[in-house]
């Protein structure tokens, strides 16, 4: 907890969008995580994004569930929507709200506990159905608001804070992201924003289902010596796949990489995740080899990050059912009724 | 079992680290001291790994002193990039640096400590803090320049600053009766002082020496001391009572004072056994202005420093229905308004510049304005008019200001008609100059330009040896801070040159850095930063105040305002402390700092960090602070010093204690301690 208010002065120089807006007004409350909390940094990220893709803030759903991560909406955009659901319940949310007015931009902060353990059903039908929302998982590994037991993310070969040991194998969600037709695909770091905020930029340009695993240290119970998902584990293992860098729409492309050892991925919106690679086996419009890649730095030992996955031309849950292009809920009474002459007309159909 | 010798360690929280002395002749590449951590808490272990790094660091300082004299004759051949190394906080000009305020103070202030003080009710600290410090806080408090008040952070955060010098004066204002603060002075040593004139400067160095049991003799040409802070300052801006207290306070230490005597030859007086002798005469004697019609104008025509003089010893009671007061200086300024108070129905103020290059402070431009007086800028003098023997007007030439290429100035005629105003007195306040015919030229003084002693800036010796120079009287006209400043220097000069020590080996400045982590959540200074705008002071009721010289106008802060105001302070000497060892570089500390000061990026030239900062580090004048490499990334920590708020929110997200927020006191020398 922090008792300080964050006073209003800003640095003179501070930077302002297109919006007129400086960062400082992408804020929220001041968190009341423990301090050094990797889901704090993720925060800031989505401050920097949001701010640098000039998204107006009341244009923004902010979703989550029950956890430490789950509170974290609170400490960001506090002008915009916000729905703190039942645990695990938040795609359910997301899918209604969702359905009913899909021209606000879906944001859906949850957890390893929340998202892997008991919301993965509901995590699974999500994906499947190509919900055109930014779905983050902020990912430490343990359940820190019950004083740190494993969550089913946590890996076999880490042990817990007072050295007991993990007994089932982790839950990868990326890969069953990729697996269940999640059509944008990643995992990154808290502690590396050069690496985070382009690919939040790039996955809340992304139409369809954009998935994040963030891995987000727990400093108060899972970032000790014996733990994998700790601060100096991370830097230690983290083998990135390429370094991004976000060309918004109408940008000239200025990124100087050598040919060759760059992929571009066209969004939706016309902007571009410009990537230089760092691996030379890396394709991140392949699933198969996505797949391949994500399984071999498991049996090396290694975290990787970066896109893992992307198919820009994928179609949304919107497009499947073919739902109209006026949201519900603008939509009036006698829009949304066709009356009862219609009805009788099913019903006679179904004789 | 650990014994205690640590030789070359010492610990910060509880780590051990390894430190070696820098020889002087070093300092200014590779700071005051090497330090290096050993990354361990234990004391057996630190004591058996110290040698090898000491060994490292003494190998360090040999390469950087064989270096200095290769330097000489090799020519680097492809730049190398110069990472900036690990910034040397223990060097104490970095953090006094950082407590602007009191950096820009000549006599070093410690400002924050003071205003704190206030917060808490606790006037006589604050008082006595200042009166260390500047010697005159209840004088200074309502005439001083304020120099600090530029230099507040609270500017550089698009705000005004803190009321730093009316604060200062509620010091004087609401403390009791002080005198059992005040040290008492050492027994005599038997050596003598002369001090000649008995202004600030002369003050401040009789204060000092008497401390330490020199014998200090004040020779004033005027019934009592104080300088121009009595002849010059009218007592709306400065108090009779306020002047008489803090004077007093001096010479009832003992200073032995010869009033209403002048010294009229240097000669003789050095014929006297006196050790040493200190100059603090000031810049006595106003210009004068040339042109036509001055001398049969003569009696209407007044010096202005010389007629604040006479009127502050009652010598003039009053002036013409209508004066023009000529100049733009704050000795104008006190001109103009005095004049009200003596019954002058039309008093105008003309100055040769533009009204924003005009020399008076802003706020006593203010005052003056505020009590009616028009000030008429781009106005020449060309003559006085003079009707049956009388002065009845000036004439004078409408100018504008015009720069050449290279910045300098100069006043063109616009051709307009010549301006003509009526007037009865006229009061000169075009500026001051030093006096110095009573010193004989044979006696080892040397003289420069402007007839101007030859003073060395760091000893105030002269190139008599005996002979030491302070206040106005050494560089010409300047404020009573820096005559105080002065006097500090002048003192220890004095007492080392009776000692036969090293003028120029100056004492260094003591400094204290003190943790203010209280608890969790809890620290000891108040880092709310208050969103206040700057309040202003409670002027006396104008219609009775212009009646009356003797009323003062400024009615100062009451204890209400000076707690509000001192709230806005943000406590800039307390520091921001960062402790590399801690860090696990979680960006904690970057994400919170409202100002974006805090950086995690790689080493780089010093210019190549200011730009690649989260937002660049323009201001110069503000230091960034480097730390030694990080274990996890190999980056480094770099702040930005320039407007850290100083809020401790860092501090207080950091999961580690990497960041502490200490305060750091700290305080000139001074000959007596």
């Amino acid at each position: 907890m922090t008792y300080i208010v964050k006073p209003k002065n800003h640095h003179p120089l501070l930077e302002r969008n297109n919006l007129g807006l400086t960062r400082r007004d992408y804020e929220g409350a001041v968190s009341t995580l423990c301090a050094g909390c990797g889901h704090d940094s993720i925060s800031s990220a989505i401050v920097e994004a949001c701010f640098q893709l000039s998204i107006e803030s009341y244009k923004v759903a902010k979703l989550s569930g029950i956890g430490c991560s789950s509170k974290a909406p609170a400490y960001f955009l506090n002008q915009s929507h916000g729905f703190n659901s039942v645990h695990g319940r938040m795609p359910s949310i997301a899918t209604g709200a969702a359905m009913a007015n899909h021209e606000l931009l879906y944001l859906g902060i949850s957890g390893d506990g929340d998202s892997a353990s008991i919301g993965i059903g509901q995590f699974v039908h999500c994906a499947r159905r190509q919900l055109n929302m930014t779905y983050i998982v902020e990912n430490n590994g343990t359940y820190g608001l019950t004083k740190g037991q494993f969550s089913a993310t946590n890996d076999l070969e880490s042990k817990s804070k007072y050295g007991d040991d993990n007994l089932f194998p982790s839950i990868d969600l990326p890969s069953m992201a990729i697996q269940l037709g999640a059509s944008f695909v990643a995992r990154s770091f808290s502690g590396d924003k050069d690496q985070l905020v382009p690919l939040l930029k790039a996955a809340l340009s992304h139409k369809g289902f954009s998935f994040l695993d963030i891995i987000s240290p727990c400093v108060t119970f899972n970032n000790h010596n014996t733990s994998t998902k700790s601060y100096d584990y991370i830097r230690e293992h983290n083998d990135s796949l390429s370094r991004p860098d976000f060309v918004p729409s109408g940008k000239e492309i200025v990124t100087e990489y050598k040919t060759g050892t760059s992929i571009d991925v066209p969004l939706h919106d016309g902007s571009l995740l410009s990537l230089e690679k760092l691996s030379e086996n890396y394709d991140p419009t392949d699933k198969i080899k996505a797949i391949q890649n994500i399984q071999e730095s498991q049996r090396d030992g290694k975290v990787l990050t970066g896109l893992l996955y992307a198919d820009p031309d994928a179609k949304d849950l919107r497009d499947i059912l073919n739902v109209s292009d006026k949201p519900l809920n603008e939509m009036d009474r006698k829009e949304l009724c066709p009356g009862s002459e219609k009805l009788e007309g099913i019903n006679a159909g179904l004789k | 079992m650990s014994n205690a010798d640590t030789r070359y360690l010492f610990k910060r929280y509880n780590t051990w680290w390894v430190k070696v002395a820098v020889p002087k002749t070093l300092r200014e590449e590779l700071g005051y001291d090497l330090r290096k951590s050993l990354q361990t808490h234990d004391l057996d272990k630190a004591q058996e790994l110290r040698w090898e790094v000491v060994e490292q660091l003494k190998a360090k300082i040999a390469q950087a002193k064989s270096q200095e004299s290769l330097d000489l004759f090799t020519v680097p051949d492809q730049p190398v990039i110069q990472y900036v190394p690990p910034t040397d906080t223990a060097n104490p000009q970095y953090y006094h640096k950082i407590v602007e305020c009191q950096h820009a103070c000549p006599a070093h202030t410690p400002v924050p400590e003071y205003i704190r003080q206030i917060a808490q009710g606790n006037y006589n600290e604050a008082y006595m803090l200042n009166w260390e410090s500047n010697v005159f806080p209840g004088i200074l408090g309502r005439t001083c320049d304020r120099p600090c008040e530029p230099a507040c952070r609270r500017t550089r955060t698009h705000e005004k600053s803190v009321a730093i010098c009316r604060l200062k004066r509620v010091t004087y204002d609401y403390k009791d009766d002080i005198q059992t603060l005040i040290p008492t002075p050492e027994e005599g040593n038997g050596k003598k002082i002369a001090l000649i004139g008995g202004g600030p400067a002369s003050l401040t160095v009789a204060r000092d020496l008497v401390m330490m049991g020199y014998e200090c003799t004040l020779f004033e040409k005027d019934p009592q001391a104080g300088g121009l802070m009595r002849t010059n300052i009218p007592s709306f801006r400065l108090p009779e009572k306020v002047l008489n207290e803090e004077v007093d306070q001096i010479l009832d230490l003992g200073i032995k004072t010869e009033f209403n005597s002048e010294i009229k030859s240097m000669k003789k007086l050095l014929e006297r056994d006196f050790d040493a002798i200190f100059v603090g005469t000031g810049a006595p004697k106003g210009r004068d202005i040339r042109i036509d019609g001055r001398e049969q104008a003569e009696k209407n025509i007044h010096i202005g420093i010389d007629w604040l003089t006479s009127i502050a010893f009652e010598h003039t009671k009053s002036v013409g229905k209508k004066v023009i007061v000529l100049g733009g200086g704050n000795t104008a300024m006190d001109c103009c308004r005095t004049a009200i108070r003596l019954g002058a129905e039309e008093v105008k103020v003309t100055v040769r510049s533009p009204f924003d290059q005009m020399k008076a402070s802003e706020w006593e431009i203010e005052d003056a304005m505020g009590e009616g007086i028009p000030i008429h800028d781009n106005h020449v003098p060309k003559r006085f008019i003079i009707k049956d023997n009388k002065l009845v007007g000036m004439e004078f030439e409408k100018v504008e200001a015009v720069f050449d290429a290279n910045g300098k100035r100069s006043l063109v005629p616009t051709g307009d008609e010549p301006v003509i105003f009526e007037c009865d007195d006229v009061l000169v306040a075009i500026g001051q100059d030093n006096a110095f015919e009573w010193i004989e030229r044979d006696i080892g003084i040397e003289f420069g330009e402007w007839d101007m002693p030859i003073v060395d800036k760091v000893t105030f010796q002269s190139s008599n040896e005996k002979v030491f120079f302070g206040g106005d009287a050494a560089w010409g006209p300047e404020n009573i801070i820096w005559a105080a400043a002065h006097g500090h220097q002048a003192a220890i000069s004095i007492d080392k040159f009776c000692n036969k020590l090293d003028l120029y080996e100056r004492p260094e400045p003591s400094t204290t850095l003190v943790s203010q982590k209280m608890g969790v959540h809890e620290w000891s200074y108040d880092n709310d930063i208050s969103q206040a705008k700057r309040y202003l002071v409670p002027h006396a009721d104008q219609k009775n105040a212009l009646k009356d010289l003797k009323m003062e106008v400024e009615l100062g802060f009451d204890e209400q305002l000076a707690l509000e105001e001192a709230q806005r302070c943000l406590n800039c000497d307390v520091q921001t402390v960062f402790e590399e060892d801690l860090c696990i570089e979680c960006d904690a500390c970057v994400d919170i700092c409202p100002t974006d000061c805090i950086n995690f990026i790689h080493n780089d030239s010093e210019d190549s960090l200011r730009k690649n900062l989260r937002i660049p580090a323009v201001n110069l004048n503000q230091q960034i602070l480097v730390s030694e490499e990080l274990k996890q990334t190999s980056r480094v920590m770099v702040k930005d010093e320039d407007v850290c708020l100083h809020c401790g929110l860092c501090a207080e997200r950091c999961p580690t204690g990497a960041w502490d927020m200490q305060n750091f006191l700290y305080q000139e020398a001074k000959v007596y301690s």
